[in-house]
């Protein structure tokens, strides 16, 4: 550790508590009639569903019976926390998740220093690596589930692979075919966010190892790997939190089956396949609960600063 | 200045289409003494007899009614999402509904379609199979207009099969002995489709899945009986690599590409055959759907379309007329016609539109019609047919030769299903 990052490059933003001049207090109060739109849209569109789907998560409620149910106190969330299902659900997202977030990191990472060392045609290599993250998840899915599928895939035709393979008729078979579908479709984002945080690094840093003699690897871990520090953390916790909510992918491919459900996929079959609100709603409550603490523990845990690490940040 | 030239020609056309729009939806709603506008939500069905049959049925109406239908995906699970929501939310755009028979009971108990009466019940049910009638009711009322009915029956290999097995264990056993092509195509994947499959093995063992909507029946024997059938063709060298995600498409393709000797599938798949693989469809056979138990006549499994009023339409008075025709005797030629979908009336098997689609096997249709065994009624249907699929499926994880922990399971699962418990 003998290159350490700077200290907070952020100035101390927060004023002093006491004592604010007239005209900080004013500035202030500009600030918040500012943001005052912004916070009442906010409340509208994000707290009210929130708070409605917590009222439902109380409640036994089933459209396809308007006329039974009631409030049932925090039954809905002992029948889900008791529930193999939801425990099975759960392992599976965590699982998708940490190994998809792994793999973009790593490729993620060898991308981004590719377009920032990219000598020509810059502007091409960075768009085509775009692409993917371009595309819309369900069509993207539905590409990668042809490309496996048994009788019309070419997947199946490749050397060393067998032309019976079911992929998705087995677990971990369909998990690798969907951990390959994320990690196509969301490194180009972990490369983006990298390469924010790559660019802010001044460029003598390297020259002046360089100078001491510090070969390519050690240039690598001891500048750039503690500098992007905040940079690999906001990416990662954006990432983790997308990844931790999948949906679409497995809906496309094996809509659940073989044991590769994930949360987000079990607060659907509740709410929109059984129309069983109060259910629904407890798992839904529960997912925000996961994403919240996950979110906690990026920021709090590992220091994750929002405002850094990002172009202009 | 070329680009502002594009420009104001692409402004021009948006503002003739929205004029366009705005005029045709003024004539449209405004005009009392004129047509009414009928939105008929159904699964589309790719030989185009739903826009046909809406097209005559509003001719005939001399100027009462204008039908338009609106399509819905081609699976039911997602044409049922679909409809559910706009209906839970009493949407009024909705007039008539293409319902799936498993729906009635859901779709009535929660007071989103109406009921038949009088003068137009007796129309619409007249020469339907009984059994057909039975999926368009619930707790005795009449709620929609049967339309098509289906039925699966077993297809084989002339040219490898001598004689078409009378149970699932013989097909099983003359598929493995098979050099080529010996597998069965069925539905696997964990779909409606699965629940299909299973709930004719049951019924065929002689036992109901459900006796009532909130009571399990599920006798041990003949249900760990079905079982056991399902666990050895899963376990067994006639089941295709696929199973587990296999469908009505992916049966129909397996059997063209002649990698199976039997399939147990829709009659759409003989249509089908003849079209895109005429080598194969000219060795096609046709049987009865096999038997679980040797002793008892098997209950193939019983899928189609009635024509529900929607509770929340506005258009109730002419609705009522409009579905009638549409689900009349006309109607249901014409689905046979073009699109190879079983009429509900038992008195259309002698017609010529009906043996022209079904070469031979019109009486076969028509009999596997009468004994077949449908899928139970019930208000949370969807939760028994998700608790099925979840607990048999994969269907290789079921043991054929020791059923007894997985019957167990599947009766505690589904008791928990019928009274809304838990996750699925």
């Amino acid at each position: 550790m003998t290159v350490n990052a700077p200290a907070n490059p952020n100035p101390p933003a927060a004023a002093p508590k006491g004592g604010a001049s007239s005209r900080t207090r004013s500035e202030r109060k500009l600030a918040w009639m500012l943001c005052a739109p912004a916070v009442i849209a906010m409340l509208l569109v994000t707290a009210y569903p929130i708070a409605y789907a917590f009222i439902l998560s109380l409640q036994d409620i089933d459209i396809r019976f308007p006329d039974e149910g009631g409030f049932v106190g925090l039954s809905n969330y002992v029948s889900v926390l008791t529930s193999e299902l939801w425990w099975t659900d759960i392992f599976n997202t965590v699982f998708l998740m940490v190994i998809s977030v792994a793999i973009e990191l790593v490729l993620g990472m060898a991308i981004a220093l590719v377009m920032h060392r990219a000598i020509f045609g810059r502007g091409v290599v960075r768009t085509a690596v775009l692409i993917p993250y371009g595309i819309i998840t369900v069509v993207a899915a539905f590409a990668w589930q042809f490309a496996f599928a048994p009788d019309s895939g070419f997947v199946n035709n490749l050397p060393l692979i067998s032309d019976e393979m079911d992929w998705f008729g087995g677990r971990f078979s369909s998990f690798a075919v969907i951990i390959m579908a994320e990690v196509w479709k969301t490194t180009p984002f972990m490369a983006l966010l990298l390469l924010a945080g790559l660019v802010t690094i001044d460029s003598q840093l390297y020259e002046a190892a360089r100078v001491d003699g510090a070969s390519a690897w050690q240039r690598f871990t001891r500048i750039t790997l503690p500098l992007m520090k905040p940079a690999i953390l906001v990416a990662l916790l954006f990432r983790t939190l997308d990844a931790f909510r999948v949906f679409d992918t497995i809906f496309v491919m094996t809509r659940g089956a073989q044991d590769t459900e994930s949360v987000s996929i079990l607060g659907y079959n509740q709410l929109i396949s059984r129309l069983n609100l109060g259910l629904g709603s407890a798992v839904s409550v529960l997912i925000f609960i996961c994403v919240f603490l996950i979110a906690f523990l990026f920021v709090k845990g590992f220091g994750a600063k929002l405002d850094e690490g990002r172009p202009g940040g | 200045m070329k680009s502002s030239w594009s420009t104001r020609v692409l402004v021009c056309l948006a503002a003739a289409a929205l004029a366009a729009t705005g005029l045709a939806a003024c004539g449209g709603s405004s005009d009392s003494s004129g047509s009414r506008e009928l939105t008929f939500f159904v699964a589309i069905q790719p030989g185009g007899s739903i826009e046909e049959v809406s097209k005559r049925c509003s001719k005939e109406s001399n100027g009462k009614y204008t039908i338009t239908p609106e399509f819905l995906p081609t699976d039911a699970t997602q044409q049922r999402e679909q409809l559910v929501r706009r209906l839970g939310a009493e949407d009024p755009s909705i007039d008539i509904i293409g319902m799936d028979v498993i729906w009635t009971g859901e779709f009535a108990n929660a007071g989103w379609v109406e009921e038949w009466t009088g003068a137009e019940k007796k129309a619409v049910t007249e020469k339907v199979f009984p059994n057909v009638i039975e999926t368009a009711s619930f707790e005795k009322k009449l709620y929609a207009a049967p339309f098509n009915t289906n039925t699966q029956l077993l297809w084989y290999r002339k040219d490898l099969v001598k004689q078409p097995p009378k149970t699932w264990d013989e097909m099983i056993e003359q598929a493995e002995g098979l050099k080529e092509a010996g597998t069965i195509q069925v539905q696997a994947n964990r779909y409606e489709g699965f629940m299909v499959w299973a709930n004719a093995l049951i019924e065929s063992a002689g036992t109901p899945i459900l006796s009532s909507p909130e009571t399990v029946e599920l006798k041990q024997g003949p249900t760990e009986k079905a079982l056991g059938v399902m666990g050895r063709l899963a376990r067994s060298s006639a089941a295709p690599s696929n199973l587990s995600t296999s469908d009505e498409d992916t049966a129909r393709l397996g059997f063209e590409a002649g990698e199976s000797a039997f399939m147990t599938n829709y009659t759409f798949a003989y249509a089908s055959a003849q079209a895109e693989a005429p080598e194969i469809g000219k060795e096609m056979g046709f049987a009865r759907f096999p038997r679980v138990d040797a002793s008892k006549p098997s209950k193939p499994p019983l899928g189609g379309f009635n024509l529900a009023v929607s509770a929340f339409s506005d258009n109730q008075d002419v609705a009522f007329e409009a579905t009638a025709c549409l689900a009349g005797k006309e109607s249901q030629k014409t689905a046979v016609e073009l699109d190879g979908l079983p009429p509900s009336r038992s008195d259309l098997y002698t017609d010529k539109a009906v043996t022209k689609a079904y070469p031979g096997f019109a009486q076969l249709v028509k009999e596997s019609i009468e004994a077949a065994g449908p899928r139970p009624t019930a208000p949370a249907y969807q939760d028994v047919s998700s608790a099925l699929q979840r607990t048999l499926h994969p269907p290789d994880k079921i043991d054929g030769e020791d059923t007894e922990s997985i019957y167990d399971e599947l009766k505690s699962n589904l008791e928990a299903a019928v009274k809304r418990e838990g996750l699925l």
